[in-house]
């Protein structure tokens, strides 16, 4: 027989009763919950007197509307000036409160982005089924657990029953053979696969990421490629456990301890794809090959090497496709053939879900230091991904070394990778960001995102434009 | 939910791939604590001129002459033509919920992003994927017949043009019992409440410290 995939297994170790038709019924073991996606939700259970099935599976934090400074009085809370995000924050903390769910509030050390803070916690786990009202709940795959986005139907559907109904998606691998080179990171290999499949390659897969160049890098690496799996097209991705992972796991508040630890540990050990298991689609792509990555355009899918240039919708044979390259690039307020190092840059910004731990705030703290943020850049920001990050970022002094290079630090939260704080571009305003998606308006109405790694980010606000970070 | 049977309905054509959710209905509209109302800023910074802010009276905001949905003969369209990928990025339910409130009730594209497509079945909205060629076809009906409309019924799993033409189309069994009924999922899955325990209990034997 052949062997099982890392997703056959997950799935399957989780299906409750299977229906004629194939559609089953998936139990879920972990549910977080933010402000942005979950009052509908509980407005449901409220007019259907339904109860939470199991509270202790959910954890509940606010992170989409935070401000990201604090208010003069220092309490955060306070800080929420727009009313309507005010009242979506508090009605989540009244939710979190009348069902009895663990919700990290906004003066807590603990509170940041969902995933951010979960990982953090040791709340996913290996081998866990996990989703939120979030597309890139796909972040958590990174410890070998099968996780994903929902909408608000579906966080009501896992409030009410901690299950889900499901139809299993395909098996898809995408390898990086062989190491990367020096200063390319997770983030280049990502936008790199995403430029390989598209933006709807993975559609109908669950896609686990191997090969040497995914075992190369730490649990808060392969957070950022998994996290970037729905802008691939596939609502989760995911990494087999290894060592590392169960490193990473070890001593956090959520993790098991004593004689569990041990048992935990010989199951999540088994959580890697069997030798002879077939997968339905295979990309390999050679990990020599990729260099730092920058996107030109509205979609993930437009990206090009840092050395690259503009591509010309002329050189484009699909006639559709080039129509999409000149709306971009009109959007984009860009001409085709521009070397992507003559782009210049109006802000900067350093966080959300995709690329704010602290390994992230390290790598680009190591280009701003001893530097200062180019005249041109009128605001480079870094928002930390959680409490706990900015603290320990603060013991390692990467906070001075932002500061005295000339970019803002700031509080925990979504920020400016979808602006519904008050973080955000100016029509017309470029930006280089850490953030996972350049849709039009994305950072704000009119603003124009090139998404990049956290050192390309720092490097692109020191220089004024992008360049090249192994040449710095 | 509300029942999905049968439906005739006018036809308009949003001639991009890769329509995102943050277009469908952008951020700003996300911080309502409602299901409903969606509909007026449903594609805002395409459809107006300036910038939509929840809580304006969208009545009195400059439209964009160019934009589809905006031109007279589109007005009152309840199915919507589509390219790729429709309804990518971000997983808020808002997007169908958007939809809905303006009226749409069908949406017929070649491919969508599997959480937008998901969500669409849990509040009667049918996504229908067709061959990329049959909706080309579907592209220039539209554009050359003013006033086109399609019939779309879910229990045939048919569309029908104006001439007559019956196009099939599939839909998972479970999905269009539940649309046609107009059930609610939870109230489905909570007939299973004993294989939940039953599976919980032998989880917690395997697994412990998942509880």
């Amino acid at each position: 027989m052949a062997g099982k995939t890392l997703y056959d297994k997950l799935w399957d170790a989780h299906v409750v009763r299977t229906q004629d038709d194939g559609t089953c019924l998936l139990y879920i073991d972990r549910h977080l919950v933010h402000e942005v996606t979950s009052p509908q939700a509980f407005e449901g259970l409220r007019i259907a007197g339904r109860k939470v099935w199991r509270v202790e599976a959910n954890l509940a934090t606010p992170d989409h509307n935070v401000p990201t400074t604090k208010s003069e009085s220092g309490a955060r809370a306070k800080g929420i000036t727009d009313p309507i995000s005010r009242l979506q924050v508090e009605t989540l903390d009244k939710n979190c409160d009348e069902f009895g769910i663990t919700e990290f509030k906004m003066d807590d050390i603990r509170q940041g982005i969902v995933h951010v803070i979960s990982p953090e916690q040791g709340a996913t786990l290996p081998g866990m089924t996990l989703v939120c009202g979030d597309s890139h709940t796909s972040t958590h795959g990174a410890l070998g657990a099968l996780a994903h986005g929902i909408g608000t139907s579906e966080v009501e559907h896992v409030l009410a029953t901690q299950c889900l109904i499901q139809r299993k998606s395909k098996n898809m691998l995408v390898s990086i053979d062989g190491a990367v080179g020096p200063g390319v990171t997770a983030k280049d290999i990502v936008l790199a696969i995403i430029g390989e499949i598209g933006t709807a390659g993975g559609t109908g897969y669950a896609i686990e990421f191997g090969g040497e160049g995914i075992r190369d890098l730490s649990i808060e690496g392969r957070m950022t490629v998994c996290n970037m799996a729905i802008e691939g097209g596939a609502r989760a991705g995911m990494v087999a456990v290894d060592d590392k992972t169960i490193e990473y796991v070890k001593g956090r508040p959520y993790s098991p301890t004593r004689e569990q630890w041990e048992a935990a540990v010989a199951n999540w050990s088994e959580l890697h794809t069997d030798d002879g298991a077939e997968f339905d689609h295979v990309v390999r792509i050679k990990g020599a090959g990729i260099q730092p990555q920058v996107t030109w355009g509205t979609s993930p899918e437009m990206v090009v090497a840092i050395d690259g240039r503009v591509p010309d919708p002329a050189q484009q044979s699909d006639a559709v496709k080039a129509e999409g390259m000149r709306a971009a690039l009109a959007y984009m307020g860009l001409e085709a053939n521009t070397p992507i190092k003559d782009i210049q840059i109006d802000k900067a910004f350093i966080g959300s879900c995709t690329n704010s731990r602290i390994e992230d705030l390290r790598a680009a703290a190591d280009v701003a230091k001893g530097r200062k943020v180019a005249d041109n850049v009128m605001l480079a920001m870094v928002v930390p991904g959680s409490g706990l990050v900015k603290a320990q970022a603060e013991k390692e002094g990467l906070d001075k070394i932002f500061i005295d290079a000339g970019f803002e630090w700031r509080e925990p939260g979504c920020s400016m990778c979808l602006a519904m704080n008050a973080d955000r571009l100016e029509p017309g305003e470029r930006c280089a960001s850490t953030s996972n998606r350049n849709f039009e308006g994305r950072q704000g109405q009119g603003g124009r995102t090139h998404l990049v790694s956290p050192a390309m980010a720092a490097a692109a606000a020191i220089a004024g434009h992008f360049v090249d970070v192994r040449e710095i | 939910m509300e029942k999905f049977e049968k439906i005739t309905g006018l036809v308009a054509p949003m001639d991009r791939s890769n329509v995102d959710t943050d277009a469908i209905i952008p951020k700003q509209f996300l911080k309502s604590i409602k299901r409903s109302g969606f509909g007026p800023n449903l594609f805002d910074e395409w459809r107006y001129l300036d910038h939509g802010e929840p809580g304006m009276d969208n009545s009195g905001r400059p439209v964009n002459p160019d934009f589809v949905l905006n031109l007279p003969r589109y007005k009152g369209a309840s199915v919507l033509l589509a390219r790729e990928n429709f309804g990518c990025g971000s997983s808020r339910e808002h997007a169908p919920w958007a939809l809905l409130d303006y009226g749409f009730r069908v949406i017929i594209a070649p491919s969508y992003a599997d959480i937008f497509f998901n969500n669409c079945f849990k509040n009667g909205i049918v996504p229908i994927v067709q061959p990329a060629q049959v909706v080309d076809e579907l592209f220039q009906a539209v554009e050359t017949n003013e006033g086109y409309q399609l019939t779309v019924d879910l229990a045939a799993q048919t569309i029908t043009t104006p001439e007559g033409k019956s196009i099939a189309f599939e839909v998972e069994e479970f999905r269009k019992h539940c649309l046609l009924n107009g059930l609610d999922d939870i109230g489905l899955t909570l007939q299973h409440v004993d294989d939940i325990r039953a599976y919980e209990t032998q989880r917690k034997q395997g697994a412990p410290w998942l509880f």
